[in-house]
C-alpha cells in the first residue's frame, strides 16, 4: 500500500506524459520528445555515477555511437527496418562500452574520469577527422526506421506523436529494467561497490566484473538514446560525442538528483527547458545557466528531487500535525 | 627529408612541450597537489590572455601589463576559491567537475561582456622581437626562447617550493591529510586558498606569455583545457617532475605525429594517455588520489 | 559531406518531401489565416538564428546589426508591414541546430528565417527549412551543399559557397607567377571544399600542388606544419584559416621568417577584419574575397559610414552579407506588397533581384547562390586593398542541385 502511495507522483507524471501530445502543439511534442531522449541518456549515466560510483566523463561517446551506427549502416538504404537498425545500434554501443569499460575500470578516481574522457575524445576525433563518415559535417538520414508487418508499416516514426510514444516507451522500459537490475542481487553489489569497494572485494566479489557489466549496461542504454536522437533529428554529427555533451549529461544527473532513477528525468526537464527558455530572457543567458548550476552544486548537492520530501512535508503539515517530525527522521 | 628537418621538428617538439608545461603548471598545482578537478583552467588561461591584451593596450607596455595582471589573476583565484571551490574539498570529484564546468560558462559570458567578441593580438615587446636564422629559409623567434626560459624558471621554482620549503611541506601534508595538518595548528583553509589562487595566477601567466604568439579570442581557453589534463594525468598527479615529462612526451608525440602520421594526429595524444594509464594506472610518476 | 551522403537525397525523397511541404503549407493556410488576410498592419515575423556567444560571436552580431540597419533604412517595414524579430543564439553548436530551427519554424511560425554562420548548423537548419518552411536567407554559412544538394526554392544565400572561396584563387596565383604551391587548410568540411575548388582551377591552368597539408580544426599549433612547409620550398601557399586561427597562422608564418621566401595567399577570412590583431605580420598577404573595405563604390562608402555610426564598429564582409540579406528580403516583400501568401511571386522577385551591394553588383544563380565579382586583395598598412578583380561574376556549379 505504502509502495503504491509512494509511487503515486511517478504514476501521475507518467500519466501526464502519456496525455501530453493530446494537448501540446507539434513543436512542444517535439521538444518533450527530445527531453525524453536526453532523460534516457542521463538515466543511463546515473547507473554509473549514482549507483556504481564510476564518474564517467565520456558517456557521450556511446550516445554518438548509437546514432552513428544507425546513420552509417543505413545512409544509402531505401528502407530502414527498425528490427535491424535498433539491435545494431545497441550492439555497437555495447561493444564500444565493453572495450572502453575494460580499459577504464583498471583505474579509479580522477584517473577514471580522465581516461573515459580520453577514450571519448578519441572517438570524437575519429569521426571528426575521418573522411569516411562525413567528417565534421556528419551524416544525414532522410528516412525513418519502419516496423513492417507484411507490407504494412505499423509504426510511423515520421509522425511526431508516434515518435513521442516510441521514445516514451523506451524510457519507461529502460526505467523498469534498471529498477529490476537494482533490486536484484547485482544491484546490491554495485551499490556496495560505490559505498566501499575494498570491503566488497574482501567479501570475495570480483568488483571489476560487476563494474564492467554496469558500464556496458549504461553504455548500451546511452546508445539507445543516441539511436532515438538519430531517428528524431535525422542527422548525426561528431558534436554529439563532444566532452560538452558528457559534461551537460553529468549536470543533468546531479541537478536532478543522482542515485535515484527519477532524478535524471527531472534533471533533463529542468536543463533542457532552461536551455530553451533562458535565451529568451537575456543575450547573456549562459551566465544565468552557469549560475544556476553553481547554486545547485553548493546548496542542493542531492539535486532538485531532494526538495521533494520537504515539499511533501510542507503540504502535509496542516493535516498530519504532530506525527510529522518522525516522518522527517525517516527520510 | 633531411636530418636538419627532423632537428627543427625536434626543436618544435621541445618548444611545444615547454608551452604545454607552462599551461599545465597551474593545473598541476591545483589538480595534482590539491586534488581539485578544475575544468575552468582554460578560462583562467583566457582571462590571462585578455588581461595581457587589455592592460598592454591601456599602459602601452607588455611588461607592465603582466605586472598589473598577476595580482588581478590572484584576486580572481582567491574569490573563486572562497566563494565556490572551498565548499567542495570534502565532496566527491563529481561536484568539482560540475561546478567548474559551470564556471566555464560564466567566465565565457563575463569575457564577452567585458571585452566583446573581437579577435585581438598582442605585439611582441621590442627587445624580444628579433629572430635567429635556423635553416636557409626558416628562422626562430627570440620570443619563443623567452617562453622556454620562463617555463624552465617556473618548473624549477615550483619544484623548489613544493619539495624544499616549509610552505611546500605544508601543502603536501595538507593534500594528503587535511585533518591531521589542521590538528597541527596550520590554517589549511588559508593555505589552500593561497595555493589555489597561485594556480590560477600561473594559468593566467601562461595566457599572458602566450598572448603575443597566439591570438586572443572568445573560447580560446578550450583549446588548452583538455590537453593540460592529459599532460598532468600522464605525468601522474602530484608530481611536478611528472608534469614536465608529460608535457615533453606530448610535445614529441604531437609534433612528430603531425609530421609522420597526419591522419592520426589528434587521436594520438589520447591514445598515448590511454596506453600510459593501462601500463601505470596512476601515471608515470603519480601516486593514488 | 561525402559523395555518399549526397546520394542520400534521391529524386524520390525530394518529391516526397516536396509534397509533404506543400501539404503542410496548405494545412497551415486553412487553420491559420495568412497574416495579410487580417490586415496590412499584421506583423511580419523574421526569425534570426546566429551565434552571439563563442568564437563566431562577432560574425553573428555584425550580420544581425547590418541587416537591422537595412530594415531601419527602409522604415522598419517590409512591404508595408511592421516587423517582429525572433532572435536566437545558435551558439554555433550543430547539436542544437535542429532544435532551435524547430523553435523558429514550428513555435514562432516565422515568415523569414535568417541564419546561420556555421556551415554544419546551416545544413541542419536548411534540411528542416527546405521541407517545412519559411523563406530562408543564409548570410554566411558557406558549405557547397546549401545551394547544392540541399538547394530548395525557398532557400537563398547572400554570402558565398566554399567553391567561390577556392576556385578564383587558382588563376589569380598563376597570374602572379606562382606555379609550385602548397595547400594548407583546417581539416573540416569547409576547408576541404575550399581546397578542392582551388585545385579544380589551379591544376588545369598549369599549376602544381606540391603537397596538401590539412591541419586539425580548430587547433592552432602550426609550428610542425610550418617547418614542413619551409622544407618543401614552394613558391607560395594557399590557405584557409579564419578568426583566431587566422591570426595565429599569419603571425606564426611571419615569425618563422617564411614571408621572405614563400608568398602567403588564402581565402579572404585569413585577413578579413583581423588587421589590428595581426599587425605587421599580415603586410603583403594576398587573399581572395568578394569584398574589400576600400572598394570604391558609393554604396560601399555610404554603407561603411552608416554602419560605423549605427554600431560603433567597422563594417566587414559579414556585415555586408547581413546587409544584403536584409535587402533581399525587402525586395521580396516589396514585390508582393507584404502578402506573404504570394510565395511564388516573392521567390521570383528574390531570385531575379539585382542588388547594388557594397561588394559591387550582386545577382543570384538558379540555385539561389550569389553571383558576384571576386577580388584579389593585398594587406597594405593594415588594410585589405584591392589588387585587381580575380574573377568577374563568379558563379557556383551547384553540384547536386535539382530545382
Amino acid at each position: 500500500m505504502s509502495a503504491l502511495i509512494r509511487s503515486m507522483p511517478l504514476l501521475a507524471a507518467l500519466l501526464a506524459l502519456v496525455l501530453f501530445p493530446q494537448f501540446g502543439s507539434e513543436y512542444y511534442v517535439g521538444l518533450v520528445s527530445r527531453i525524453l531522449i536526453v532523460a534516457l541518456f542521463a538515466l543511463s549515466l546515473d547507473l554509473l555515477i549514482g549507483y556504481t560510483g564510476l564518474v564517467s566523463f565520456g558517456h557521450a561517446a556511446f550516445y554518438g555511437i548509437g546514432g552513428y551506427a544507425l546513420a552509417i549502416a543505413f545512409q544509402d538504404a531505401s528502407v530502414i527496418p527498425l528490427w535491424q537498425a535498433l539491435p545494431l545500434s545497441l550492439a555497437a554501443a555495447a561493444f564500444a562500452a565493453l572495450v572502453i569499460g575494460w580499459i577504464s575500470i583498471r583505474t579509479s578516481g580522477v584517473y577514471f574520469i580522465m581516461l573515459t574522457l580520453a577514450m571519448a575524445q578519441m572517438f570524437f576525433y575519429f569521426f571528426f577527422e575521418s573522411p569516411r563518415y562525413g567528417g565534421d559535417d556528419g551524416i544525414f538520414l532522410f528516412l525513418k526506421p519502419v516496423l513492417m508487418v507484411g507490407s504494412e508499416d505499423i509504426l510511423k516514426l515520421d509522425q511526431e506523436n508516434n515518435f513521442y510514444y516510441f521514445a516514451l516507451s523506451c524510457l519507461v522500459a529502460s526505467y523498469l529494467l534498471l529498477l529490476m537490475i537494482l533490486r536484484a542481487p547485482f544491484g546490491k553489489v554495485i551499490k556496495a561497490i560505490k559505498a566501499n569497494e575494498h570491503r566488497v572485494r574482501a567479501l570475495g566479489y570480483s568488483t571489476s566484473g560487476y563494474k564492467l557489466v554496469s558500464f556496458v549496461i549504461a553504455g548500451t542504454l546511452a546508445g539507445l538514446a543516441g539511436f532515438l536522437e538519430g531517428v528524431h533529428s535525422g542527422y548525426i554529427n561528431p558534436s554529439y560525442m563532444s566532452w560538452h555533451e558528457s559534461g551537460i549529461c553529468i549536470a543533468i544527473v546531479v541537478l536532478g538528483g543522482m542515485g535515484t532513477l527519477y532524478g535524471p528525468i527531472v534533471g533533463a526537464f529542468i536543463i533542457i527547458l532552461l536551455q530553451n527558455f533562458l535565451p529568451e530572457l537575456t543575450e547573456h543567458w549562459q551566465l544565468l545557466f552557469g549560475g544556476i548550476i553553481i547554486a545547485v552544486v553548493l546548496f542542493l548537492p542531492r539535486g532538485a528531487t531532494s526538495l521533494y520530501p520537504h515539499l511533501r512535508e510542507l503540504i502535509r503539515r496542516p493535516q498530519r500535525g504532530e506525527r510529522e517530525p518522525q516522518e522527517a527522521a525517516d527520510d | 627529408m633531411e636530418l636538419s628537418f627532423y632537428l627543427v621538428q625536434l626543436l618544435n617538439a621541445v618548444q611545444y612541450g615547454f608551452l604545454l608545461f607552462l599551461v599545465a603548471s597551474g593545473l598541476t598545482l591545483r589538480f595534482g597537489i590539491m586534488g581539485i578537478i578544475n575544468l575552468a583552467h582554460g578560462s583562467f588561461y583566457m582571462v590571462g590572455a585578455y588581461l595581457a591584451y587589455w592592460l598592454t593596450d591601456l599602459t602601452g607596455s607588455f611588461w607592465l601589463a603582466i605586472l598589473l595582471g598577476l595580482p588581478i589573476a590572484l584576486g580572481v583565484g582567491y574569490l573563486v576559491e572562497r566563494f565556490a571551490i572551498s565548499f567542495l574539498y570534502q565532496r566527491d570529484h563529481l561536484y568539482q567537475v560540475l561546478l567548474t564546468f559551470a564556471l566555464i560558462l560564466v567566465f565565457n559570458e563575463l569575457q564577452q561582456i567585458l571585452w566583446g567578441t573581437d579577435v585581438h593580438g598582442v605585439v611582441i615587446p621590442e627587445i624580444l622581437a628579433g629572430s635567429i636564422p635556423l635553416t636557409d629559409n626558416q628562422s626562430y623567434p627570440v620570443y619563443r626562447l623567452f617562453i622556454s626560459a620562463a617555463c624552465i624558471a617556473i618548473a624549477c621554482g615550483m619544484y623548489w617550493v613544493i619539495q624544499k620549503t616549509r610552505l611546500g611541506m605544508m601543502i603536501r601534508a595538507g593534500a594528503s591529510n587535511r585533518e591531521m595538518v589542521q590538528a597541527l595548528g596550520i590554517d589549511v583553509n588559508r593555505l589552500f586558498a593561497f595555493v589555489f589562487s597561485l594556480g590560477v595566477a600561473l594559468a593566467a601567466f601562461a595566457g599572458m606569455l602566450a598572448a603575443p604568439v597566439d591570438s586572443v579570442y572568445p573560447g580560446m581557453g578550450e583549446n588548452v583545457l583538455i590537453i593540460s589534463f592529459v599532460v598532468v594525468v600522464i605525468g601522474g598527479t602530484g608530481s611536478i617532475k611528472g608534469t614536465f615529462v608529460g608535457a615533453m612526451l606530448i610535445g614529441l608525440v604531437s609534433t612528430f605525429g603531425k609530421v609522420l602520421l597526419p591522419e592520426m594526429a589528434s587521436i594520438m595524444v589520447y591514445a598515448l594517455m590511454a596506453i600510459i594509464l593501462l601500463w601505470r594506472p596512476h601515471g608515470l610518476f603519480g601516486r593514488a588520489v | 559531406m561525402s559523395e555518399k551522403n549526397r546520394k542520400g537525397i534521391t529524386r524520390r525523397d525530394f518529391i516526397v518531401q516536396g509534397t509533404v511541404a506543400t501539404a503542410g503549407l496548405a494545412a497551415a493556410s486553412i487553420l491559420v489565416p495568412a497574416p495579410f488576410a487580417i490586415g496590412a498592419q499584421a506583423k511580419v515575423k523574421v526569425g534570426i538564428l546566429l551565434p552571439y556567444t563563442g568564437t563566431y560571436a562577432k560574425l553573428g552580431t555584425n550580420i544581425r546589426d547590418a541587416m537591422l540597419m537595412r530594415f531601419a533604412e527602409a522604415g522598419n517595414k517590409l512591404g508595408g508591414r511592421p516587423i517582429e524579430f525572433v532572435d536566437i543564439d545558435s551558439e554555433a553548436k550543430p547539436a542544437k541546430a535542429q532544435q532551435l530551427t524547430e523553435k523558429l519554424i514550428k513555435r514562432e511560425n516565422v515568415d523569414f528565417l535568417v541564419g546561420p554562420v556555421h556551415s554544419v548548423v546551416g545544413m541542419a537548419m536548411v534540411k528542416m527549412a527546405r521541407v517545412s518552411g519559411p523563406i530562408t536567407v543564409i548570410p554566411n554559412a558557406g558549405a557547397d551543399q546549401l545551394t547544392g544538394a540541399l538547394c530548395a526554392p525557398n532557400v537563398f544565400r547572400t554570402s558565398f559557397s566554399s567553391y567561390q572561396m577556392g576556385y578564383p584563387g587558382g588563376p589569380a596565383m598563376i597570374e602572379d607567377g606562382h606555379k609550385r604551391v602548397v595547400l594548407m587548410y583546417w581539416n573540416y568540411g569547409f576547408g576541404k571544399q575550399v581546397a578542392a575548388a582551388f585545385k579544380k582551377s589551379f591544376v588545369p591552368a598549369g599549376g602544381t600542388i606540391i603537397k596538401e597539408i590539412p591541419t586539425p580544426f580548430p587547433k592552432v599549433d602550426f609550428q610542425a606544419y610550418l617547418t614542413e612547409l619551409a622544407a618543401l620550398k614552394p613558391d607560395a601557399v594557399y590557405t584557409f584559416y579564419a578568426g583566431g586561427g587566422a591570426v595565429k597562422f599569419v603571425k606564426d608564418f611571419a615569425a618563422a621568417g617564411l614571408k621572405k621566401s614563400i608568398k602567403l595567399y588564402g581565402a579572404g577570412f585569413l585577413t578579413e577584419g583581423l588587421g589590428a590583431a595581426q599587425g605587421d605580420a599580415a603586410e603583403g598577404v594576398r587573399t581572395i574575397l568578394h569584398y574589400a573595405d576600400s572598394l570604391e563604390n558609393p554604396v560601399n562608402q555610404r554603407f561603411r559610414a552608416a554602419f560605423k555610426a549605427a554600431t560603433g564598429s567597422n563594417a566587414d564582409v559579414y556585415a555586408v552579407q547581413g546587409y544584403d540579406a536584409g535587402e533581399l528580403i525587402l525586395r521580396g516583400m516589396n514585390a508582393v506588397k507584404g502578402d506573404t501568401g504570394a510565395r511564388a511571386e516573392m521567390i521570383r522577385a528574390m531570385e531575379t533581384a539585382e542588388i547594388d551591394s557594397p561588394r559591387g553588383k550582386l545577382r543570384f544563380s538558379a540555385s539561389h547562390n550569389p553571383i558576384h565579382d571576386v577580388y584579389l586583395r593585398e594587406v597594405v598598412k593594415g588594410e585589405n586593398r584591392v589588387v585587381r578583380v580575380a574573377a568577374k561574376a563568379q558563379d557556383d556549379p551547384a553540384t547536386g542541385c535539382s530545382m
